[in-house]
């Protein structure tokens, strides 16, 4: 049960008792607390119907998905659903009222998501409305008149009852919870004494289990308040990244160290998935389509895995045997991600039906170094061409060594099928996944050359 | 107040949209005590029953009943058309994702609980789920192919200096509408029915509510203040969910709701239909069109459902904004074991126009010119001024004369605002020093005709009171779904009374005040609903006007600037009001309207269906990654035939809002069918609709100023379905960037996938794909 729950709710302090530790903050207040604005339109992250905004303890605003977010999740943090973006005596939020003006609504169903995701980028001072609402969709407007919208209202000032909730979460008196422990020691303990339970970081992908396998997961841990696993280490030669740091921070950091990781993260889900999930759920759920672990695999990232007391340090590249099988034991978890300092050579290139939000088809990352027109090193890993994220090892081989040029790259084209035996699915066929895998080697060396391969760089 | 209509007012909830008080029917507060229903799904595509146990669904907390086929009170069809689809599965599935079972139970989350524990024994039985599948069965509606031919098609085709064969797929579409299907009935104490329902027809989900419950449809009421969307999704699939609520209610006695989790809405409810287009077209050197036989296969699903006027709207716009002096148009309605395909905006026409600009591009490449060049040599002839009447207007293909045609005007313009010529040159030049990156450019026409086909639906009622303090209740048969229906209805009372637009007070849809009406479809919303609501009111201001005359002795009546003017008096509107109320004026009028000078003799596929056309043109230029498939809209510049718009925010609205939908139509949004039958994109994580960053990078979109030549309300256009083919230039744009990679025609199927379109540039660059 998730009893002592305390959290703020449209400024007001709201107690929750009696819920099921999985019951999710869309069903809770569209059934117990009436607030029927917030809208469920998928139920499963995707469509940003039901974006609330969370202010956290660090009192940074972000736009979360409802319908995948637990409750336990909001303990001692403060949520403002549309009612509550509305002032206290009904006056318009300037998102809203731009939206009425700019003629931002339809049928009006997506539309609470959209003005809880402008009011968070308004209030952020957040002005890249392409990337802020990846994860709204709205299929009446065609997005133009939201845009304008958007643009519209940027630059008002944020109203006062937005800026009280920082204020209020100071003061707000936030015991432990039982199903919540506050440090990495804690945590060793807790998993170490009950592995059988479910680790949850950021419930992009748990809430799913919840909401649409329909399982009740009664023992678990929640990772939210875990603080040192949100750290971030830059040292001189390497960066240390907790497994609880969410992916729109490593985003942040990468930007600096590796611009085009930072680019691929952009489109890694939506502003709302990247504002719960984490690099380190990204890597532990072993999943072959996860974004983050081709790139930190052509990074040469390593893990330290932790049980109990004992640590010990894995190649992120071993760390995945097979589909759904992690080097992971029980009461195991994974508490950092060491990426060693290097220059920047890394390219990453997610191949997707949709530019944003969307799973990638493929996703191949290179990290090749070229000393003296030759191929010095290579680190190259795929995501969605395997069972698990994987280093292409028979193409490496086939560039190390050789001349940086066409011609390598055409010859090392056949090492692709040594590596990889895709599938087809609903998101490409292996032949697509295969030949486009070929494809992207030759990309990146024709960016490399300078030639014009990103279809974004193109301007009308 | 005078100039009240063609204003460009928000949308009338836009106000609740955003602050989260509009409400939907999972908002509405239920009584005490509401059940929640959820299907047990079919887990095979087709195959009998064999046994059910549903004891684990009994048993599983919550639950309150179970029911099958045999448990249902009597005859729980719930099909639009052709009394072929039992509420639940009777014996046998037809499609992976059928409902089998109800349950009903105390909370939605222990309804959906419960009904994945059925087992069912299914005998499997073979399953034909591709079109191939169903010609080689000879699986199919109406017995054979409708076949439609007008100027002796093959002697001209045999005749022609040049010809070409071709063949398109087109995938189909799923509405993803935000709002799920959902439906909320309660038992009423006389033993009627009270059903909200997120529809775009009450009169049909009244009738189907009434006849499983073998009532009169008096006894019947629904009511829908509004939609989350619905594109043509909530024309007939909204049904199974209110049957099964009355039906539930009328067993339990309390109140009962339901809603489609998202994955079930989509393997559940049918979508648009996906079609293969062959073509032959015969032409002379400079590209004129002389003969074009088309033969159009559409994938129906298991049920006719809307699938036989789908098909007909396809064939009917198979010339789309192009004269074709011979035409032959045959037409398969296949019948497949996969989900109903159904009605979705357009109806048929996008893909019937996607067939002939797929031609035009076709001839184009063939004789190396520009389509744009070629679209121009087959126009229609322009209708002219409104006064004007053409001497012999060209024929459509069904023989119904263009008399209105603006295309060659529209198009003329908009290819200058948008610098086609320029910028054709510019990708030119840019293809020419890039190997990676190619940019495509295309220019494609829409006409679509306006009125249901089936003439008896076009026609329309409406309600009015005025009050005696002088506010306006408005009620009409249309159901707002987000098109801004509403404000545009009430934009006309106001006009029609004179008054202030906040005297009018906008109401949900009921049954109750306005009967028999027909589903808000085929963009005719505002043409029908305006027409009825002018005809209450000016039947109010008739008899109000009729008497102030004469209490007054004046000559004249004026309402206008929210007075009524008699004579010399000037009196407030609410003031007139008062006076008629206490002199026993009847303030109260239904309104009707059927369109005029439509006929339509199906059969032979001759008449005139449409009271009227409306046109439009978009230019749209991407660029596309020849490496990968990756691509971006980068420019559309729109310019669209509204009439005389009644609202051009709204309007235009309609339209960006249109071409986006009908680009992701035929770039991202992917059905998926795996070969058992089961569709595997059914959630928005796996079926991709437009985001907002794929929205065209600069969106330039106009009216086109025009004036309706029929007299439709205000001299306004239709503009609901029309824009959503202006997405059909994203596509061909996409075909024109693969041009630049090789020799050979592109041939793209539809969606162009960036899978596809790496395919088509290896394809025309000679390599394998």
């Amino acid at each position: 049960m998730s009893d002592g729950i305390v959290f703020l709710l449209n400024g007001e302090t709201e107690r929750v008792a009696g819920e099921p530790p999985t019951r999710t903050l869309l069903d809770w207040l569209r059934e117990r607390k009436r607030l029927t604005g917030t809208k469920e339109g998928c139920n499963e992250g995707d469509c940003g119907a039901c974006t609330v905004m969370v202010t956290g303890r660090d009192g940074v605003a972000r736009a979360l998905n409802a319908c995948i977010l637990f409750l336990p999740q909001l303990h001692g943090k403060a949520v403002r659903t549309v009612e509550g973006i509305t002032g206290p005596s009904g006056e318009m939020h300037p998102v809203q009222q731009a939206m009425v003006e700019h003629h931002g609504s339809q049928c009006g169903f997506c539309t609470p998501g959209i003005v809880a995701s402008l009011a968070v980028a308004q209030m952020n001072g957040e002005r890249d409305f392409d990337r802020v609402l990846a994860g709204n969709l709205c299929r009446c407007t065609g997005y133009a008149p939201i845009l304008r919208a958007a643009e519209a209202a940027a630059g008002a000032p944020v109203p006062e009852w937005m800026r009280e909730d920082r204020a209020k979460l100071e003061a707000l008196e936030a015991p432990p919870l039982a199903i919540a422990p506050r440090s990495v020691d804690e945590l060793a303990v807790a998993y170490g004494n009950n592995p059988e339970a479910q680790l949850i970081g950021g419930a992009t992908d748990v809430g799913l289990w919840v909401t649409k396998r329909l399982q009740d997961l009664e023992n678990v841990v929640f990772l939210a308040d875990v603080a040192e696993l949100k750290e971030i280490r830059v040292r001189s030669d390497f960066i240390r990244v907790g497994a609880m740091v969410r992916v729109n921070a490593l985003r942040e950091l990468m930007a600096e160290h590796h611009p085009q990781l930072a680019a691929m993260l952009a489109r890694y889900g939506s502003e709302q998935v990247r504002n719960a999930g984490t690099i380190g759920g990204n890597i532990a759920n072993g999943s072959p389509i996860g974004d983050g672990p081709p790139a930190l695999i052509a990074l040469g990232a390593e893990l330290i895995l932790r049980m109990k007391n004992k640590r010990r340090r894995v190649a992120l590249e071993d760390f995945f045997i097979d589909y759904g099988r992690q080097d992971l034991r029980a009461g195991e978890f994974v508490e950092w991600i060491l990426i060693p300092r290097q220059p920047d050579r890394l390219r990453c290139y997610k191949i997707s039906k949709r530019f944003d939000q969307d799973i990638s088809a493929l996703l191949g990352c290179f990290n090749i170094v070229v000393e003296d027109g030759r191929v010095a090193s290579a680190r190259i890993a795929f995501g969605g061409m395997a069972a698990i994220p994987k280093r292409a090892r028979a193409v490496e081989a086939a560039l190390v060594g050789r001349d940086w040029s066409e011609e390598t790259i055409r010859s090392a084209k056949a090492a692709f099928a040594e590596d990889f035996s895709p599938i087809s699915d609903m998101r490409a066929s292996a032949d697509y996944r295969l030949a486009a895998a070929q494809n992207l080697l030759m990309r990146y060396y024709l960016e490399d050359r300078g030639a014009a391969v990103n279809v974004l760089e193109v301007t009308p | 107040m005078s100039g009240v209509v063609h204003k460009p007012l928000p949308h009338d909830s836009a106000p609740l949209h955003v602050t989260g008080r509009a409400q939907y029917v999972d908002d509405i507060p239920t009584p005490a005590g509401t059940l929640h229903l959820a299907f047990g799904l079919s887990d095979v595509a087709h195959g009998k029953i064999r046994r059910m146990d549903l004891s684990a669904v009994r048993a599983a907390p919550g639950v309150v009943a179970v029911l099958m086929a045999d448990d249902l009170p009597g005859d729980c069809d719930v099909a639009p058309a052709a009394h072929d689809e039992p509420l639940l599965a009777d014996g046998e599935v037809h499609y992976l994702g059928q409902p089998v079972f109800l349950v009903v139970a105390e909370s939605h989350l222990e309804a959906r609980k419960a009904a994945r524990l059925g087992r069912i024994e299914y005998e499997e039985l073979p399953a034909i789920l591709t079109i191939d599948d169903a010609l080689a069965a000879d699986s199919r509606f109406e017995g054979g192919p409708v076949i439609w031919e007008r100027g002796g098609c093959e002697r001209a085709l045999a005749a022609a200096p040049r010809r070409l064969k071709g063949r398109i797929e087109i995938g189909g579409q799923e509405h993803f509408y935000l709002e799920g299907q959902a439906a909320l009935a309660e038992p009423m104490d006389d033993g009627g029915m009270r059903v909200h329902s997120s529809t775009q027809h009450p009169t049909e989900i009244q009738h189907k509510v009434a006849h499983a419950l073998g009532m009169a449809m008096a006894m019947v009421r629904v009511e829908v203040r509004r939609m989350g969307g619905g594109f043509g999704g909530k024309e007939s699939q909204g049904n199974a969910l209110a049957v099964a609520c009355a039906v539930a209610a009328r067993l339990t006695g309390r109140a009962c709701k339901m809603r489609y989790d998202r994955d079930d809405d989509m393997i559940i409810t049918g979508k648009r239909h996906d079609f293969r287009i062959e073509y032959e077209v015969g032409f002379d050197d400079g590209g004129r069109l002389l003969a074009v036989d088309f033969v159009q296969y559409a994938r129906c699903g298991w049920s006719q459902d809307l699938s036989l006027p789908v098909a007909d709207r396809a064939m009917l716009h198979a010339d789309n904004a192009y004269y074709l002096p011979a035409a032959r148009i045959e037409s398969h309605r296949l019948r497949t074991n996969t989900q109903s395909a159904t009605a979705f905006r357009g109806f048929g026409g996008p893909q019937g126009i996607l067939g002939i600009e797929r031609v035009m591009d076709h001839v184009a490449h063939e004789l190396g010119l520009d389509p744009f060049e070629v679209r121009q040599k087959n126009f229609y002839a322009s209708g002219g001024s409104i006064s004007a009447k053409m001497k012999a207007p060209q024929r459509t293909p069904y023989g119904q004369p263009v008399e209105d045609s603006v295309i060659r005007e529209l198009v003329g313009e908009l290819a200058e605002r948008a610098r086609y010529r320029e910028r054709r040159e510019a990708v030119a030049a840019w293809n020419a020093g890039h190997e990676v990156l190619k940019r495509g450019i295309a220019l494609t026409p829409v006409k679509f005709g306006i009125s249901f086909t089936l003439t008896h639906l076009n026609q329309a009622g409406a309600l009015v009171h005025v009050y005696q303090d002088g506010s306006i209740h408005l009620n009409h048969g249309g159901t707002e779904m987000g098109q801004g229906l509403f404000q545009k209805v009430a934009q006309v009372a106001a006009d029609r009374f004179g008054v202030a637009l906040e005297r009018v007070r906008i109401t949900a849809t009921d049954t109750g005040k306005v009967p028999n009406t027909s589903a808000t479809a085929a963009s005719s919303g505002s043409d029908l609903n305006g027409m009825a609501v002018k005809a209450a009111c000016d039947e109010i201001r008739g008899r109000m006007g009729e008497f102030l005359k004469g209490y007054y002795q004046a000559g004249t009546v004026v309402f206008a600037d929210d007075c009524v003017h008699v004579g010399g008096e000037v009196l407030a509107f609410e003031e007139a009001v008062r006076i008629c109320y206490e002199n026993r004026i009847s303030l109260s009028a239904t309104g009707f309207y059927r369109t005029p000078d439509i006929s339509w003799d199906r059969a032979r596929g001759e008449g005139r269906p449409f009271y009227y056309f409306a046109y439009g043109a978009a230019v749209s230029e991407v660029v596309l990654d020849r490496l990968t498939g990756e691509n971006r809209i980068l420019r559309v510049d729109i310019l669209h035939d509204a009439g005389a718009s009644l609202n051009p925010a709204l309007d235009i609205g309609q339209v960006e809002g249109g071409f986006v939908q009908g680009a992701g139509w035929l770039t991202t949004e992917e059905l998926v069918w795996d070969s058992r039958g089961r569709l595997m994109t059914h959630a928005p994580s796996t079926y991709k609709i437009p985001a907002c960053g794929d929205r065209p990078r600069i969106f330039n979109v106009d009216l086109f100023e025009n004036e309706n030549r029929s007299e439709t309300i205000y001299r306004s256009k239709a503009v609901g379905e029309p824009p959503l083919m202006l997405g059909i230039s994203a596509f061909l744009a996409l075909s024109d960037a693969i041009r630049a990679c090789g020799e050979g025609y592109p041939a793209l199927d539809a969606p162009a996938t960036p899978e596809r379109l790496m395919r088509a540039a290896a394809r025309v660059a000679g390599g394998a794909g």
